[in-house]
């Protein structure tokens, strides 16, 4: 048989048309749900189980019969820890595939490199991720908690659990420590204490001897820890081998979102206090239910954290506002969500705060023992009260900026 | 009067830790000209290997005094055998070769012990110094980088191998002239070198968390601690490790821990300014 350049493209557009065939005929059924995380490299400890969350949430979906009748069809891209390639596969997710929704980025850098495109292409975006807060921006919904939530209701407490009004900060130095660290001066002043020292620490600094000998100096009934990594691990455990974990008590932001509770010793970790909006260890029927729905689909459920929880909550509140529009048309579903969609699951109710498109949530206050984050008390229903400060986007439906909040 | 101690324990803890990262460095940098950008690396693996040993039971200070330079003294062989004995000699390609490397065991560790923090608790309590609390940890950190300096002085001065090794550095023709072979004693230069790297990971670990990346933190520090010291072994290691450790300390305690990092690579900048050589380039000269 003798091939010439017209036979040959003949055939080929044929045999792409056939190939391509049964996928059109399947992809006018299903939606399409975009997903564009790291599930390698550095920061896969986080990216893997939320793309595990997000397709645990989409089976679940399906098996429900799907949303308006029609069958979720996951478009997923690992970024490999590589920002450069997030703006490259946006454009895919957008341009190529069109998917109907875009759930995914991790780091606020990776939202900032991939938010513009999706505003552009007008494809809905949902960000999972607690992060610095202030992105007001009517194409993106953004689930995770923010610096306030949590320190507005864990800076009372750990206070009144370390019975004085002396506190010292710690914080990791970049804009999420920065940020994190205004907000622990407002709180502390609101209740009525003093912060008498804060203190940054670049992210590799991973040792800490002077910083404990001046802690002892300043005497402070408390300390407030937002610090973030593996180096800055080992502040907990050389305050712990200096033997000063039991005079002065410790209280963290950020310490347990990658499951650090399980690294330390319960000698180095019992009794700090943190605030988030999910933990392992709630012990409510629903997050004991996820959990098993989570072993059965993956087996072990250790790797679970706030990140993975946030981003189930991400796709089913999504997939809500999908069946209240009764379309996946981008106007019809964003003013759905804006009439406050809440959705409950393993860690309490997640509701979607209309003025800033981010999520009221329950806030737990929890204390490290035995490797085990200990509920001690759950408040119901904290709203993103940072971002509303500076965003409102009912009067300002057009603002597309990430403001820096003014304390 | 107790904060004076505890700041003098902390700024003799900061030069033995500089000591510690960088013996292994200067062994292998300082004596044999091979730039090892993988030392982080090999820190990074004694840490594990002290974590390994130790989740199997072993005790602590075995593992990390004995069995982690041991493994870690033994891949560098395997790298030695493989790779760096080609490159004796031409600088930039063993920069090259071992930056390679040390990608190389980041990314072996992650795929076995997964890119998660690790570690282990510090095994020796802290105490009382009057009001403050002091952690009991520095001290061995002390103990333990003032040994290894007696150590290297005493096998570089007084053994044979010492002698042997020292004279194959500086001419290799001749020592292979005398019946010696350079090629071993390189091999077995190295191996020390690694060893000597794989212990500062050990004994360094309990005090941080550990990641893959982690070697990352201490090759900076490492090489700036070398270079400064210039060209005499042990003199260098402990002057330029006592000039980084007590500024980094004094500007830490008197402003901030950012100000005693930037202070140290300020102070390294001036001293490679002013003595290009290293401290030993004019003082100490003709000591080890």
């Amino acid at each position: 048989m003798t091939l010439n350049r017209r036979k040959f493209l003949g055939t080929t557009a044929a045999m792409a048309g056939t190939a391509m065939l049964p996928r059109a005929v399947l992809a006018a059924d299903t939606i399409k749900v975009g997903s564009i995380l790291d599930t390698s490299g550095i920061f896969d400890a986080y990216g893997k189980p939320m793309d595990m969350a997000l397709r645990l949430a989409v089976n679940e979906i399906n098996g429900a019969g799907g949303v308006l009748g029609r069958q979720l069809e996951v478009k997923a891209y690992d970024t490999q820890s590589d920002m450069a390639l997030y703006s490259q596969y946006a454009q895919q997710l957008t341009r190529q595939d069109k998917v109907d929704v875009v759930h995914g980025g991790i780091l606020s850098a990776s939202r900032e490199a991939i938010r513009q495109t999706m505003r552009k292409t007008n494809t809905l975006y949902f960000y999972n991720v607690q992060y610095e807060g202030g992105v007001c921006d009517r194409n993106i919904f953004c689930n995770g908690v923010t610096p306030a939530q949590q320190a507005e209701v864990l800076v009372p407490w750990a206070m009144k659990e370390a019975g004085g009004k002396k506190v010292y900060t710690l914080a990791a130095d970049y804009n999420y420590g920065q940020i994190t660290a205004r907000w622990i001066q407002k709180f502390v002043q609101d209740a009525g204490g003093e912060v008498v020292e804060t203190d940054f620490f670049p992210l590799d600094v991973a040792d800490f001897g002077a910083t404990i000998a001046k802690i002892q100096t300043a005497a402070p009934d408390l300390i407030l820890a937002p610090l973030v990594g593996g180096a800055h691990l080992s502040f907990f455990r050389q305050w712990a081998a200096s033997g000063m974990k039991d005079k002065i008590p410790l209280a963290s932001t950020t310490l347990g979102v990658g499951n650090e509770h399980k690294v330390l010793t319960p000698e180095e970790g019992d009794g700090i206090m943190v605030a988030y909006s999910y933990s392992q260890d709630l012990d409510t029927p629903a997050n004991n239910a996820f959990k098993e729905r989570w072993s059965a689909a993956y087996g072990d459920p250790s790797a679970l954290h706030e990140l993975a929880v946030s981003t189930y909550y991400g796709v089913h509140t999504w997939a809500k506002g999908v069946e209240m529009a009764g379309s996946v048309e981008h106007d019809a579903v964003v003013k759905a969500l804006e009439t406050g969609i809440a959705v409950d699951g393993p860690a309490g109710t997640y509701t979607v705060d209309p003025k800033t498109h981010h999520s009221t949530v329950d806030v737990h206050l929890m204390k490290f023992k035995d490797q085990k984050m200990d509920v001690i008390e759950t408040l119901q229903q904290r709203p993103p009260i940072d971002t509303q400060a500076v965003c409102d986007l009912e009067t300002n439906p057009d603002d597309n900026t990430q403001y820096e909040i003014q304390i | 009067m107790d904060l004076s101690f505890v700041i003098l324990v902390e700024m003799l803890y900061a030069v033995a830790s500089l000591i510690l990262i960088g013996a292994g460095l200067a062994v292998v940098f300082g004596m044999m000209k091979v730039i090892n950008l993988a030392h982080g690396e090999f820190m990074m693996m004694g840490g594990y290997a002290t974590i390994t040993a130790v989740g199997l039971g072993v005790n602590v200070f075995v593992a990390m005094l004995i069995i982690a330079p041991l493994i870690v003294g033994l891949i560098g062989l395997v790298v030695e055998r493989l790779v760096i004995r080609h490159l004796y000699g031409r600088l930039v390609d063993t920069m090259l070769a071992t930056w390679g490397l040390s990608l190389f065991f980041i990314g072996l560790t992650t795929m076995i012990f997964g890119n998660t923090t690790t570690g282990i608790s510090t095994p020796i309590p802290g105490f009382a110094v009057g009001g403050y609390q002091i952690n009991g940890y520095n001290f061995f950190i002390i103990v333990v980088a003032v040994l290894l300096l007696i150590g290297i002085l005493a096998v570089l001065k007084t053994t044979r191998a010492g002698l042997i090794a020292r004279g194959a550095m500086q001419r290799a023709d001749m020592a292979a002239t005398l019946g010696y072979s350079p090629d071993r004693i390189y091999m077995a230069t190295f191996f020390c070198g690694s060893a000597l790297s794989g212990l500062a990971g050990a004994v360094l670990a309990p005090l941080v968390g550990l990641v893959p990346t982690s070697g990352g933190a201490y090759i900076a520090k490492a090489f700036i601690t070398v270079i400064a010291g210039g060209p005499s072994l042990v003199a260098g290691l402990l002057s330029s490790a006592g000039v980084f450790g007590v500024v980094s300390q004094v500007f830490t305690f008197a402003i901030s821990p950012v100000i005693g990092e930037v202070a140290l690579l300020i102070a390294a900048v001036i001293l490679l300014r002013l003595l290009p050589q290293g401290i030993t380039g004019r003082f100490f000269k003709g000591k080890l």
